[in-house]
């Protein structure tokens, strides 16, 4: 096994609001390895986005702060790093794509010189007809069509699609060695999506970049990942493999979220949500915090008191936070046959 | 070109469907045949969590947004003390505001007698006649931005909803009154209708004051029209006035109370402006504008100058900070995370 | 643009028909034009029955608003029925003057209120912003009148305690001083533009502190960083450019309160200026002389408006002038 690009080790993150302290991330650790692509699933305030933002130092350190933890990307620990020595990291090593192509690029400044500006600021002695060339060479590799025309328009000529394709290539410019997509389909209507994750196919397959793809969506998961991490409440609570997560996921959370999921083959009477809403993150409930929704955990006293530890089950790789990990071996998947290789 | 949402995969949060189905839980589970605990312990721990659904509506929501602001709620209290002192004018001042006392003209501000604020030229307490000043602003201020917020809230909301020619007409007449001269016209107007009493004064300042809200309002319509419930509300078979005044005036009370707020403010400050200029209400009836004239004539004699400006000031200021507060309460969309 | 420019002009022309139209009636309502000249007792019944007849005093309000259209044009403004003086002289010298403050007034809020609220963005929450802050809140509750009042009697004191004069409290010119750019008119024109420019620069200040916290926290600004800008760049490449895009609204639709505090301030400190001409002439009830400066400032406030949507095009690709 390769070293992995990127090591998260106890990271912990919070937000001072004035409701309370939010502990958007707690204690989690995970690793990237080169040219894989690492999907992050979870809800809306899971903390999926949080723990890479601080990454690149992207939170605001007040009212966020990171309390503790630390992130070693070949061999530094990026938390640690001076605010001019992580900016060298930004947009060259690692780069982010965000999720709403809409407010993500500047209205005023024509696409081309946003692109630009990324490769310039990293190689400042590049001619500006050498940047131009590689912009151009940039977007018409994500498909935006009549690249040497696109350069000069703003954002607003853009469709949201090709807003976000080209927030793709100007991430993977300078060729980055970890590439993290924040949810980069969300806001996206849904045959746009399927053209937009063909450009991710093919940028991750000519980059060979190590991936962190951030998603609450499982179809994509199912497409492009290799390896996933299931997060809930600021904990990682099951991580393994594509097809394990599919196939044998051991944790009432990914198990809720898999049976959620409605089936297209057959008749359905009910939906299947998970009940209860999402945990705040200032009051969190004790012990675990899936508890109060999960249909496992039937009211015993471990749940609710002692937090669960993610640990290795059943096989390599596959780690899963539940006390009661093991019980769930009967239950029959719904995708132990239909996940394979995703076309 | 539409961007619609994902229609979300399982625990998306923007679906708010989500939430609502959860009411639906017990039910599924049941059906899915997953084992309850006996004691009924799923439910126990499902209320413990809070996990009960609470609705707040969005006043209680904005008032305690509100009361948390210190600086709005300071002023609330500077402003009720000041606002009462004025409105109970007849049983606070030690006297009227025309009692004249020739012995004792120009007197800087001393205890005897009462006359902390000092006497002007012509020996009239100068403290009784800031506090009859005050109740002059306070009626003025109110009236105006009522009034104002009145016609506005009637103006914008026929213009936003109805569109076509009365918006086109109601937004040329607005656009009219923005491209004027504000105090070059009111004072004109007053010079003319003759102003007088606070009254008068109020009526033509409101006659201005309006179009601010107006477009306000006009916007929220605009916007509102087109969504949804107002379609499902016409479908079921409501009146337009019933839906303007149901369904989309709600929206717009937040706006119409900060605007509202803050016309008190430049009400007060414009027709201390025109009184000053001897254009607004005219003496003996006192207005802290007119005060400051005698200030002007008496410049040795600060306290003339400095006393009736420093209450105009205090009370723009209170309301200012009020209607700041009021912006931070009642705009659910502005997030301030103090450190 | 050129169209654009055209058709909003072309839709300005009726606007100020309508509102001078109205001006001009509730102005001849008021009063008799002719009422001043009346008290005058050296002035023959004849002489002014021959006025009336000159200047179709008898006529209806309409006609005699025909009349005195058509007066601007062809006379320049006609005359004041008052002084029996052409009036367009008189407007122009006091307009330089006036312009001369309120230009520079304007221009100095402006440049420090963006500066200071650049600042205060940027350093939230610290002393300077809050001081700035608060600054700002004291300059929107201050009564102009009352700021002036307050500077010209400080600066009477300084003058009478320590003889020292550091700014003149009233007039354009002392005796011996001249031309509009002497240091003399400065010393004279200086509290006034002082007075004008602390309630612009508050507004503008304060509205430039809260549109650069919103784009700081803006989505693009976050990429911006992403890319491994640094700081100074994010600010100058792209918040300043998005921020200034709301002020240039903000300081068109001020310049009808600043036209109206220059009237005060004029005033006050007894400068020739249109304002003060304004205030005597509409306690003279002299009509045709009002009715000038409303027409003139209207005229100059469409203009303003009319610059700052250009401007709002050029910084702004979005909006597009077709």
């Amino acid at each position: 096994m390769p070293d992995p690009v990127l090591s998260i080790r106890n990271l912990v993150v919070e937000f001072r609001t004035e409701d309370g302290i939010v502990h958007a991330v707690d204690d989690i650790s995970y690793d990237v390895y080169p040219g894989e692509t690492l999907g992050i699933v979870g809800e809306s305030g899971s903390g999926k986005s949080v723990s890479t933002l601080a990454l690149l130092g992207l939170i605001p350190q007040p009212p966020g702060r990171i309390v503790g933890g630390s992130a070693d990307f070949r061999g530094r620990d990026l938390l640690k790093l001076k605010k001019r020595e992580l900016r060298d990291f930004r947009g060259k090593e690692v780069a982010m794509i965000f999720q709403d192509p809409m407010t993500s690029l500047n209205p005023v400044l024509k696409v081309g010189f946003q692109l630009g500006e990324a490769i310039k600021t990293h190689f400042p002695k590049e001619k500006d007809s050498a940047v131009k060339a590689r912009v151009i060479e940039l977007l018409g590799l994500v498909g935006v069509p009549n690249p040497d025309s696109r350069y000069d328009q703003y954002p607003h000529e853009f469709s949201g699609g090709m807003r976000q394709r080209a927030m793709i290539a100007m991430s993977i410019a300078n060729s980055p060695s970890l590439l993290i997509a924040d949810e980069p389909t969300t806001a996206l209507d849904v045959t746009i999506q399927a053209q937009v994750l063909e450009v991710m196919k093919r940028v991750q397959a000519e980059t060979q970049a190590a991936t962190i793809l951030i998603t609450h969506d499982l179809g994509i998961v199912a497409e492009l990942c290799d390896r996933v991490l299931v997060m809930y409440g600021g904990r990682i609570v099951e991580t393994g493999d594509v097809q394990t997560i599919f196939g044998k996921p051991r944790h009432p959370y990914t198990i809720g979220l898999m049976d959620s999921l409605p089936r297209l083959t057959e008749d359905e009477e009910w939906l299947r949500p998970i009940p209860g809403q999402p945990p705040s993150l200032i009051n969190r409930p004790s012990g675990c915090a899936f508890h109060p929704r999960c249909f496992h955990s039937q009211g015993r006293v471990r749940c609710r008191e002692e937090v669960p530890e993610l640990r290795e089950i059943e096989g390599e790789g596959h780690g899963s936070a539940c006390h009661f990990a093991e019980e769930l071996r009967e239950r029959p998947s719904r995708f132990a046959q239909t996940v394979g290789d995703a076309a | 070109m539409t961007e619609l949402e994902h229609p979300g995969g399982p625990g998306s949060i923007e679906d708010r469907a989500g939430h609502e189905s959860a009411a639906v839980a017990p039910v599924t589970q049941a059906v899915d045949g997953i084992v309850v605990g006996g004691e009924g312990a799923i439910a126990d721990t499902t209320v413990a969590a809070g996990l009960e659904i609470q609705v707040r509506s969005q006043w209680s929501y904005a008032r305690t947004r509100f009361l948390r602001h210190r600086l709005a709620m300071a002023s609330l209290i500077v402003l009720v003390f000041v606002f009462a002192v004025g409105a109970l004018a007849n049983l606070v001042a030690p006297y009227s505001y025309a009692t004249l006392d020739l012995a004792n003209i120009l007197h800087g501000p001393t205890t005897q007698g009462h006359h902390f604020f000092g006497t002007d030229e012509i020996g009239r307490d100068y403290f009784s006649r800031v506090i009859y000043g005050i109740r002059t602003s306070e009626e003025v201020g109110v009236f105006v931005a009522v009034l104002s917020s009145i016609i506005g809230l009637v103006v914008g909301a026929f213009a936003g909803y109805y569109g076509g020619w009365i918006d086109n007409i109601l937004m040329r007449v607005t656009d009219l009154v923005l491209v004027l001269p504000a105090l070059a016209i009111l004072l004109t107007i007053s010079a003319l209708l003759g102003s007088g009493s606070q009254w008068r004064v109020s009526l033509i300042l409101a006659a201005f004051f309006w179009t601010g809200l107006a477009r306000i309002v006009r916007g929220v319509f605009l916007s509102l029209r087109e969504k949804e419930y107002v379609e499902a509300a016409k479908a079921a078979g409501s009146g337009d006035i019933r839906i303007m005044f149901r369904h989309i005036l709600p929206n717009t009370l937040g706006p119409i109370v900060v605007n509202g707020t803050l016309a008190v403010a430049t009400a007060i400050l414009t027709e201390a402006a025109l009184s000053f200029l001897g254009f607004g209400i005219k003496p003996p009836l006192p207005s802290l504008g007119s005060l400051v004239v005698s200030g002007q004539s008496n410049p040795q004699q600060w306290w003339l100058t400095i006393f009736p400006g420093l209450t105009i000031l205090v009370i723009v200021l209170c309301i200012n900070f009020i209607g700041d507060g009021l912006r931070d309460a009642l705009d659910p969309t502005q997030r301030r995370i103090r450190a | 643009m050129l169209t654009y420019i055209t058709r909003r002009v072309l839709y300005s022309i009726p606007v100020l028909i309508i509102s001078s139209f109205l001006s001009f009636t509730f102005v001849s309502l008021a009063g008799d034009p002719l009422g001043q000249l009346r008290l005058q007792p050296n002035l023959s019944i004849l002489t002014l029955n021959n006025l009336k007849q000159q200047y179709h005093l008898d006529a209806s309000i309409p006609a005699q608003y025909w009349y005195w259209v058509q007066d601007v044009f062809t006379h320049k403004l006609g005359i004041s029925l008052v002084t029996l003086q052409p009036i367009w002289p008189d407007i122009t010298r006091t307009l330089g003057h006036t312009l001369q403050i309120v230009l520079t007034a304007e221009l100095l809020a402006l440049v420090l209120g963006v500066v200071v609220g650049i600042f205060s963005a940027i350093r939230q929450y610290s002393f300077f912003d809050y001081w700035f802050t608060s600054f700002s809140f004291l300059g929107l509750a201050m009564p102009v009148f009352w700021l002036a009042l307050l500077l010209q009697i400080l600066f009477v004191d300084i003058y009478l305690k320590w003889h020292v004069r550091i700014f003149y409290t009233s007039g354009l010119n002392s005796r011996a001083g001249g031309s509009a750019f002497s240091l003399d008119r400065l010393q004279h024109i200086a509290l006034p533009v002082i007075t004008l420019m602390v309630i612009s620069f508050a507004l503008y200040s304060r509205y430039m502190r809260a549109t650069m916290l919103d784009v700081l926290n803006s989505d693009y600004v976050r990429t911006a960083r992403a890319k491994g800008l640094p700081e100074w760049r994010v600010v100058m490449g792209h918040v300043f450019r998005n921020a200034l895009i709301p002020i240039t609204t903000v300081s068109a639709l001020n310049i009808g309160a600043v036209f109206g505090g220059a009237i005060i301030t004029e005033t006050i400190f007894t400068l020739d200026g249109i304002g003060y001409y304004f205030y005597g002439r509409l306690q003279a009830l002299d009509v045709y002389a009002v009715m000038a400066y409303l027409l003139l400032t209207s005229v100059m406030i469409i203009v303003f408006n009319l610059i700052a949507d250009i401007l709002y095009g050029f910084l702004d690709p979005r909006i597009r002038y077709d």
